[in-house]
Order: C-alpha cells, then sequence, then structure tokens
C-alpha cells in the first residue's frame, strides 16, 4: 500500500520529487518548531507566573492556551515603521539575518536514530558555523537603526557573543574528541554504551557526568549565546530599553523573537544530543526514541526559564569576567585532563 | 548543463559581484558586509569541490568570528570617503602596477591547466570517508612540524598583540568582582539599637 502511494507520488512529481521530498522534511521539521516557539513563550509566562505566585495568561482560550497565537496575530498586524536615518535596506535584512541561522542548523538536529532533515559527516562543525552567524542579525539591527541604546545593545551582543563561543567551541571539540566523531547521530550513539550502560544504567554513561564541567560550562554559555536572563544586557530594558530591537514593530520584532526563542530550543536540543544522551532512554529495560529527546529538551528549556525567573541581571563586566577568566581556563584544563585521560589505560571511552 | 555546474555559476557571480561591491561601496559597512557574502560564497564554492571542512572553516572562523570584530571595528570608525580619495590620482601607477602584478600572478596558476603545466586535477574523495579524519590525519602525520610550527607563529603574534595594545597597569580604581562576591551584608552595615526619645 505505502510502496504504491510512494510509486504514484513519485510519478506526478517525476524527476522533481528529491527537491520535493527535501521540502517537505524541511516543512515538517520548521512548522513543529515554529509551533514549539509559540508555546514556549506560553509556557514561559506560566512558568515564570507560578514562581512569582501568579496565575499567567489564562484569558484567551482554556487556560490562556490560545495565547501565543493571539500575541502573533497582533504582532502581525502591526505597522513596520523605518526611523528617519536609518538604513532602510540594512535595517529590513537584520531580522532576516537573526532568523535564518536559528532555522537553518536545524537541518542536521537527527531526532531519533537516522531521523532528521541531513545526515552529514561534519554536521557539529555546520552547526558551529552556522550559529556563529546569528550575530550578524543583532549587530546590524543595531546599526541600522540610528539610534544610540540600539547601537550600544549591538556592541554589547558582539562582544559577549564572540567571548562565549570560545568556551563553547572548546566544551564541544571536548566533545567530539570522547565520540571521535563530528556526525550528532555518531556522538549519541557513543554514549549508548560503557560500565554503567552494562549494568543497566544508560543515564550514568552519558557524556553528562565525565564531562561534567564541560556541561556546565556548554550550558551557561548557551544561556549567555541566546542573550537569555541573567546574560540579557544585550537587551537591559533597565538600561537601554530594548537594546537591538528598540527601534521594530511589529513582524520586524517578532522575527527577532521567533531567533531568540528557535536559538533557545537549538541550544536544548544540542545539550540534550550532546551531553544528555540524545534519544537513548535513561535505563536498559525502556526503548529509545524522539519521546526522550522531547523530554530533555523540554526539561533544559525549563531550566532557561528556571534562571530567567531566579537570577538577577550580570553587569556587563561580570560577564566579560565569566567568560573570559572562568569558564576558559575551566575548559582548558578539563580539554587537557580529557585528553591524557583518553590516552591513559584508564581510558573509558573505546 | 549538469546541477553542480548551474550552483557553480550562480555561487560564483554572486561571488564576483560581492567582491566588486567591496571596493565600490561608499559606505564603509555595506563594504564589510559585502565582504561577509563573498566569504559565504567562497565557502558554497569549495563545498562544491567537496572540501567541506574548508567551507565549514572559513563561515566558522572568517564570517562567525573575525567579520564580526572587523564590523565592530568599522561600525565605530567616522570614515571619510572624500577625504580617502584625495591621493587617488598619486596612488594609481603603484596600485596599477601591483594589480597588473597580481592579474599575471593569477593568470599563470589558472592558466597552467590550458598552458598543460600542471595537471590541476582535483582528487575525488571516496564516498564514506570523512574529508574532516582525513585531514587531521594528514595534518599530524606527514606535515606535523609545519603545522605545528603554524601554531607556534600565532601563539607569538596572539602574545605580540596583547604586549603592544597593554599599556601598563590601569591607574584608575577599579572594582574588583572577587572581593565584590564575597563580601557579606555584616562587612557594610552595622546595624544600631537606638532607645525611643521621649516626645513632650
Amino acid at each position: 500500500m505505502m510502496d504504491m502511494l510512494q510509486q504514484f507520488i513519485q510519478g506526478v512529481f517525476g524527476p522533481a520529487w528529491p527537491v520535493v521530498w527535501n521540502l517537505l522534511k524541511i516543512v515538517a521539521v520548521v512548522a513543529p518548531l515554529l509551533l514549539g516557539v509559540a508555546y514556549l513563550t506560553y509556557f514561559e509566562r506560566k512558568v515564570i507566573a507560578y514562581m512569582h505566585v501568579r496565575i499567567g495568561p489564562n484569558r484567551v482560550g482554556p487556560l490562556g492556551l490560545i495565547q501565543p497565537i493571539a500575541d502573533g496575530l497582533k504582532l502581525l498586524l502591526k505597522e513596520i515603521i523605518v526611523p528617519s536615518g536609518a538604513d532602510k535596506w540594512v535595517y529590513l535584512i537584520a531580522p532576516g539575518l537573526a532568523i535564518a541561522p536559528a532555522l537553518a542548523a536545524w537541518a542536521v538536529v537527527p531526532f531519533a536514530d537516522g531521523l532528521g532533515v541531513a545526515n552529514i559527516d561534519a554536521s557539529l562543525l555546520y552547526i558551529m558555523a552556522i550559529a556563529s552567524m546569528g550575530v550578524y542579525g543583532i549587530i546590524l539591527a543595531g546599526w541600522a537603526s540610528n539610534s544610540k541604546y540600539a547601537f550600544l545593545g549591538a556592541m554589547r551582543s558582539a562582544a559577549q557573543m564572540v567571548s562565549y563561543e570560545i568556551s563553547m567551541g572548546f566544551a564541544l571539540v571536548t566533545v567530539l574528541m570522547v565520540s571521535n566523531s563530528l556526525n550528532l547521530t555518531e556522538i549519541v550513539r557513543a554514549q549508548d554504551h560503557g560500565i554503567f550502560a552494562g549494568m543497566g544504567l544508560t543515564f550514568l554513561s552519558w557524556n553528562w557526568l565525565p564531562l561534567l564541567p564541560m556541561f556546565i560550562v556548554y550550558l551557561v554559555s548557551g544561556v549567555a549565546e541566546t542573550n537569555r536572563a541573567p546574560f540579557d544586557v544585550v537587551e537591559g530594558e533597565s538600561e537601554i530599553v530594548a537594546g537591538h530591537m528598540v527601534e521594530y514593530s511589529g513582524m520586524a520584532f517578532a522575527l527577532f523573537f521567533l531567533a531568540e526563542y528557535a536559538n533557545m530550543i537549538l541550544i536544548a536540543a544540542l545539550t540534550s544530543l550532546l551531553f544528555l544522551g540524545g534519544w537513548l532512554s535513561p535505563v536498559g529495560f525502556l526503548p529509545d526514541g524522539f519521546f526522550w529527546l522531547a523530554a530533555k529538551m523540554s526539561f533544559v528549556l525549563f531550566l532557561f526559564l528556571w534562571f530567567r525567573a531566579t537570577f538577577p541581571r550580570y553587569r556587563f563586566d561580570q560577564i566579560m569576567r565569566l567568560g573570559w577568566k572562568v569558564f576558559i581556563p575551566v575548559s582548558l584544563v578539563w580539554f587537557t585532563v580529557v585528553g591524557v585521560w583518553m590516552m591513559s589505560p584508564l581510558n573509558i571511552w573505546k | 548543463m549538469e546541477f553542480k555546474t548551474v550552483v557553480f555559476y550562480f555561487l560564483s557571480a554572486i561571488l564576483v559581484y560581492a567582491a566588486l561591491r567591496v571596493i565600490t561601496a561608499r559606505n564603509p559597512v555595506h563594504a564589510a558586509l559585502h565582504l561577509v557574502l563573498s566569504f559565504f560564497s567562497a565557502g558554497g564554492v569549495w563545498a562544491l569541490l567537496q572540501a567541506e571542512f574548508l567551507a565549514i572553516s572559513i563561515v566558522l572562523v572568517y564570517v562567525g568570528a573575525v567579520m564580526v570584530l572587523f564590523l565592530f571595528v568599522v561600525m565605530m570608525l567616522d570614515i571619510n570617503i572624500d577625504r580617502i580619495r584625495e591621493g587617488f590620482w598619486n596612488y594609481l601607477p603603484l596600485g596599477a602596477v601591483v594589480g597588473l602584478l597580481m592579474v599575471v600572478e593569477m593568470g599563470a596558476i589558472l592558466g597552467s591547466q590550458y598552458l598543460g603545466a600542471a595537471e590541476a586535477q582535483v582528487p575525488q574523495t571516496a564516498a564514506g570517508v570523512s574529508n574532516v579524519k582525513e585531514l587531521g590525519r594528514l595534518l599530524f602525520t606527514e606535515y606535523v612540524y609545519p603545522f605545528e610550527l603554524a601554531s607556534v607563529i600565532l601563539l607569538v603574534a596572539l602574545i605580540a598583540a596583547i604586549v603592544l595594545t597593554h599599556r601598563g597597569a590601569k591607574k584608575t580604581k577599579y572594582t574588583d568582582p572577587a572581593k565584590q562576591v564575597f563580601v557579606k551584608a555584616a562587612d557594610r552595615i552595622r546595624v544600631l539599637q537606638m532607645p525611643a526619645e521621649k516626645q513632650d
């Protein structure tokens, strides 16, 4: 039945079938992602509200569940204003430059063993390269707005993102060293065997335990990379209004918003894949599957929201100090330790 | 025409246009942005040659880090284009000579295939062989000394840059975050008990 259907569809599209098939796969990833972004904002407001002993959105739809749709619709209908003196082209391109890398990085993310848009050899490298381009949207928005607050936000963001990319890169290098691969699928597969996995306790064989310092460095750098609280000096409402987004309105603003949340989900997915065993089940007797990845991602996303409700905003010099004087030395030391560990007879990654 | 050829010409057209705009754009930020675009298209062309590691690293290093810092600087500069263009005719002969030399050199390399001087065959890697792994193996076996030498030179350059820009210890007062973190309320605030005064 399925074969006949497939043949029929291939017959309809002819040689264009691979293109159509890939487009369908992209839609199958991006549509749930955007829905996830919408409901992540709802989740965030609810979680923070309960932490503040409030109720949160509860007017639009049952339990306020239609709230994100209403917000999206509102932004869609707003006018987009280009400030006088702004560099019009750059101003309008900037939101696109912010959202494009946030979506393009998903091309190589595996959702279960062999399930993803593309499975390329250097997928970790690809994600690092694409994610490093996300900063352009922010700095160009800040520059093109022709506004001092926006420009300050842009400068802060450029310095912060470049600083935290280094420690993040070291964390990734350590992971690829122990998994002996740049391929995300291989990295997850490398986590399902070990001493504890042999005892049925797979979750102790995941990378988070032997690479605990790197896990923490990666997670915190991830929060800094996405400009989330307590590293949100880029927006810093009480200091520079809203940073690079001051002058943006309507859908142009919504794109920055989407990019930030898509990046959060991406960091959560990467943390789950690299350190928390991706789609592997935590114990031997339960089957692996996409469900576990989703659960781990939700947990990491909850951490993001928890941080926001808990920590006050860092001062800018404290951010720089944490990045350069704490994380980079820590990751360099652990990087060396793991290197020596792998060469010693105590190597656990064989 | 093969699909790969179409992609190649598409990327090359963008690359040439962006490279032209780098030197003709009046706004330095626009010029820097076109440089980013040309790096990105060059990465695409390299990916077509199956050099995936090079293609991704040019995006990672040049687009993701170098050009961000470059933009950072260019945005803060106040560049007066007319003053830069003042000496255009004086410098033209020297510039023309350098440009001509570069054209000849590039022609010699690119034309050698037609002149039969060198067999410029692109080695095709077998499917299933990781480009990154092969590159790493070569770098740490056959080219290990040049590679280590290059890293030492980079390290020296890094330290030199710090030494050149470091202007001695700071004379201004500054806060020490480590000390700030360890401050306790008792170190800063003294709570006094004051008996209430009688009002009459």
